[in-house]
Formats: structure tokens, C-alpha cells, sequence
């Protein structure tokens, strides 16, 4: 009698115990670096990573697939169907890790395929990643009255825009809603890397000097550090930290590309109410380490759509 | 034995008072935030966190410049007023919406790319005795490519 009671009280309390600690992760959000934890920055962005142990929650928010395929657009770059996942790929991705990744990368393709009103093509990717919400069990993300409502709109891309924006802000609510932040990095992660392939294959290597293009793709070293302490916060999953390893190796290309900023001088337009933040930037990146950054993307990306 | 029937009652309303503050909060971000964002076109990243009194959010975002952005921050009514700031890689601050009688929203664009760092903290009401308040504070980012 005293046994059975004995692991039944240890039950309830474990029971209790992640009920306790779940209420206190959704309360007071992902909490900040202990007080001694070291933290590791790269030389660019060392200074503005120095107060975070101060905040009780962090965000560390990637470009998500909507932004990254309009800054591709509006640096002038053509669109091309063949640099897309093939739809094909959809039965392949059977766990989480790939279902998360190809989440982000078929949203990514949706976006794509949305700015250049590519109409069939759209509804073709809003299923894929239907498909890789549901299978990740992501409830009401994209639901059939999502798909035809898009088909309703499929000539206002205004109207494309805000559904691609709506499902994959009900995707990463739903996933940070429910204790799997470690997914809902992953597919920022997917999308970010499909929008730096994409950016990366569509540069044309005789139009190399002054492409808007390579300048885009250069931005993207400012946000590597972004894209690594996401994955650090869920360090220990399996998934993540293969995924580190890749990032690490990507930031080893970065690291060859420079970057120096004068300090920034804001401006307020009254005109158009807006503060414009004036700076002159400097970048270097020869054809070389472009050629290596491309190749290093495109294996990485590979595995993740195999 | 009573305590065995009153655990799992407790674990219960623990986790689904947990999980339905998440679901407010998305709501609230949805319903209050995203309209903030008027003309531009929300990028679709969710940031959003139940904060109380005095407790801080940070997020760190890299900027382009081909792009116009809005910010819209908001918090619940029943929070003090929501500060921000906009800060460079060297701590200067760009941008305080102390400065704006606390605007929910500010509008920017960038002569180049930069990651930038905005800090979130929720006033205090300065009530003594009286416990803090908490509700949720939703961050959002719209965009239009630049004319």
C-alpha cells in the first residue's frame, strides 16, 4: 500500500512539477543568459549582444520567408522556377526536423512564387507547406478555406501577401505557444536558407561589381549571429545542434567578407513622418570567397531538401 | 488520501492557464498589434511575451535598405505605458518612443543594412502594496520596399 502510494505521490508531484515549469516558460518567456554564462560574439556585432543577460525575454528574429523573397525581388533579380524545392519532395520529409526545415523552405518558394504572380504555382507551394504543417501538427495553420481563399484571390497580390504572412504567423505562434521552440527555429532556419540559395544562385558572375544582388547577400552576414543564438537557445536537441554545425561552417565563409559602418545619424523627415537612418557602409567580398559562400550554402541546403 | 485527487486537479489548471495565456496573447497580437501596421505588410514573425511591470524584452533584427519599416509594439491595457528604444551596435539610441508621448509605432528606413537592437520595458505604475501588473506586449514588423 505504502509502495503504490508511494509512486503515485511521485507521479502527481512530477506532474506537477512540469506543470509548474511550463506555466513559468509561457509566463515569463525564454529567460535571459544566467548571470555566468560567457557569451560568444563575433567581432562585427560584439557590442550590441553586451546587456542581454538583463532582459527577461530574447528575441532573436530572422528575416522571415515573406521578407527574405521581397528583398531578393526588389534587388531586380529574375525569377526561376528550377531553383524552387520541387513540390515532388513533399513524401520525402518524414521527421520533424525535416518537415520543420521544408516548412520554412516551401514558404519561402510560396513567397517567391506570390511576388512574381506566378498563379498556379502558388497554390501548388501553399500545399506543400500545408502539408509540412500538418504533418508537424501544427493545428489551423493553413486550413482549406486558407487554399481557397487564395485561389479566390489568386490575381491580388496584395491580398497573397497577407495569407502568406497569416499562415506563417500561425505556424511559429502555434509552435512557440506550445513548447517547441526548437521547431519553430528550425523553420525560420529553412526559410532563411532557401532565400540566401535562391539570392545566391540567381547572381550572374559577369554582372559581379555593384549587383544589388551581392549587396543583399552580403546583409545576410549581419544576421548570422542572429541565426546562431536562435539555434543556442534550443542547444542539446539533436536536430539543432547538427544544424549548429552547418551554421558554424557558414560562418566561417561570412567571416571572410568585411563589413564597416560610420555611426549612424537619424534624420526625421517631416514630410513623409519618417526617421531615416543615415550611414555610409563598406563591404568586401571578392568573387572567390562568392563563389565559396554559394557553394557552401547550396551543400547545406541540400541536405536539407533531399 | 485527498491530496491525490487534488494534484493533477492543480497541475490541470496550471497548464491549461499557461496555455490559454498563450492563446491570448496571439490574439491580442492579432487583433490589436497587427493592425498597427496599417499599409505595410506584416513580415509574419510573432513576437510576443507576457511581461510584468518594469520587466524587459529584447530583440535583435537585422534591417535592409531597400526596405520602408514600421514597428508597432503594444501591450495590454491593463499594462503601464510600453517604452521603447532603438539602439545601434554601439548602444547609441536611435529612437525613444519616451520622446513620442510613448507611440505605439515608429517609421524608419536605413541609407544602409544594419542590425539593430530594440529594448521593450513595461513601466511601472508605482502603486505600493498592490501586486504588478502583467499582460502581454506583442512586437511586430512591417515592411514596403522602398519607393
Amino acid at each position: 500500500m505504502n509502495k503504490k502510494y508511494g509512486i503515485s505521490l511521485g507521479f502527481l508531484m512530477v506532474i506537477l512539477i512540469f506543470a509548474c515549469l511550463i506555466s513559468g516558460c509561457k509566463s515569463g518567456g525564454e529567460i535571459a543568459a544566467k548571470d555566468d554564462e560567457t557569451i560568444n560574439v563575433s567581432q562585427d556585432n560584439g557590442t550590441i549582444y553586451e546587456d542581454i543577460k538583463q532582459a527577461e525575454k530574447i528575441f532573436n528574429a530572422l528575416p522571415s520567408p515573406l521578407e527574405s523573397a521581397m528583398l531578393i525581388k526588389s534587388a531586380g533579380a529574375r525569377f526561376d522556377e528550377a531553383l524552387l524545392n520541387p513540390i515532388g519532395n513533399v513524401n520525402n520529409y518524414a521527421t520533424n526536423k525535416s518537415m520543420a526545415l521544408n516548412l520554412g523552405i516551401y514558404t519561402c518558394d510560396l513567397s517567391f512564387a506570390s511576388l512574381y504572380e506566378q498563379t498556379q504555382l502558388i497554390i501548388d507551394y501553399m500545399n506543400a507547406a500545408k502539408k509540412m504543417a500538418d504533418g508537424l501538427g501544427i493545428l489551423k495553420a493553413i486550413e482549406q478555406t486558407t487554399i481557397d481563399r487564395l485561389e479566390e484571390n489568386i490575381n491580388n497580390s496584395e491580398v497573397i501577401m497577407e495569407i502568406v504572412s497569416e499562415t506563417f504567423m500561425n505556424s511559429n505562434s502555434y509552435l512557440e505557444d506550445n513548447g517547441q521552440p526548437a521547431i519553430a527555429a528550425m523553420v525560420l532556419v529553412g526559410g532563411w536558407f532557401e532565400g540566401l540559395y535562391i539570392s545566391t544562385q540567381l547572381v550572374d558572375m559577369n554582372d559581379f561589381n555593384g549587383n544589388k544582388l551581392v549587396g543583399r547577400i552580403i546583409d545576410q552576414k549581419l544576421s548570422i549571429d542572429i541565426l546562431f543564438r536562435l539555434l543556442e537557445s534550443s542547444k542539446g536537441n539533436p536536430a539543432v545542434d547538427e544544424l549548429m554545425g552547418q551554421v558554424n561552417k557558414l560562418r566561417t565563409v561570412f567571416d571572410k567578407i568585411s563589413i564597416t559602418s560610420s555611426p549612424i545619424r537619424p534624420e526625421f523627415d517631416k514630410s513623409s513622418n519618417t526617421t531615416i537612418l543615415k550611414s555610409e557602409v563598406k563591404t568586401d567580398m571578392t568573387p572567390a570567397v562568392f563563389q565559396e559562400l554559394a557553394t557552401t550554402v547550396a551543400e547545406i541546403r541540400n541536405t536539407f531538401v533531399k | 488520501m485527498r491530496i491525490f485527487r487534488i494534484i493533477p486537479i492543480i497541475a490541470l489548471l496550471v497548464l491549461s492557464s499557461a496555455l490559454n495565456v498563450d492563446a491570448q496573447c496571439k490574439a491580442f497580437a492579432k487583433k490589436v498589434c497587427l493592425p498597427e501596421l496599417g499599409s505595410y505588410t506584416h513580415d509574419g514573425n510573432y513576437h510576443a511575451a507576457v511581461l510584468v511591470e518594469g520587466e524587459e524584452a529584447e530583440l535583435y533584427k537585422t534591417f535592409y535598405s531597400d526596405m520602408d519599416y514600421r514597428v508597432a509594439i503594444c501591450g495590454e491595457e491593463k499594462l503601464p505605458d510600453i517604452e521603447f528604444r532603438i539602439l545601434d551596435a554601439n548602444k547609441n539610441v536611435l529612437y525613444s518612443n519616451k520622446d513620442s508621448d510613448f507611440a505605439r509605432t515608429w517609421d524608419f528606413k536605413l541609407q544602409s543594412s544594419q542590425q539593430l537592437k530594440l529594448i521593450v520595458k513595461v513601466s511601472s505604475f508605482n502603486q505600493s502594496g498592490e501586486s504588478p501588473a502583467s499582460g502581454c506586449v506583442s512586437i511586430m514588423f512591417g515592411f514596403k520596399v522602398k519607393k
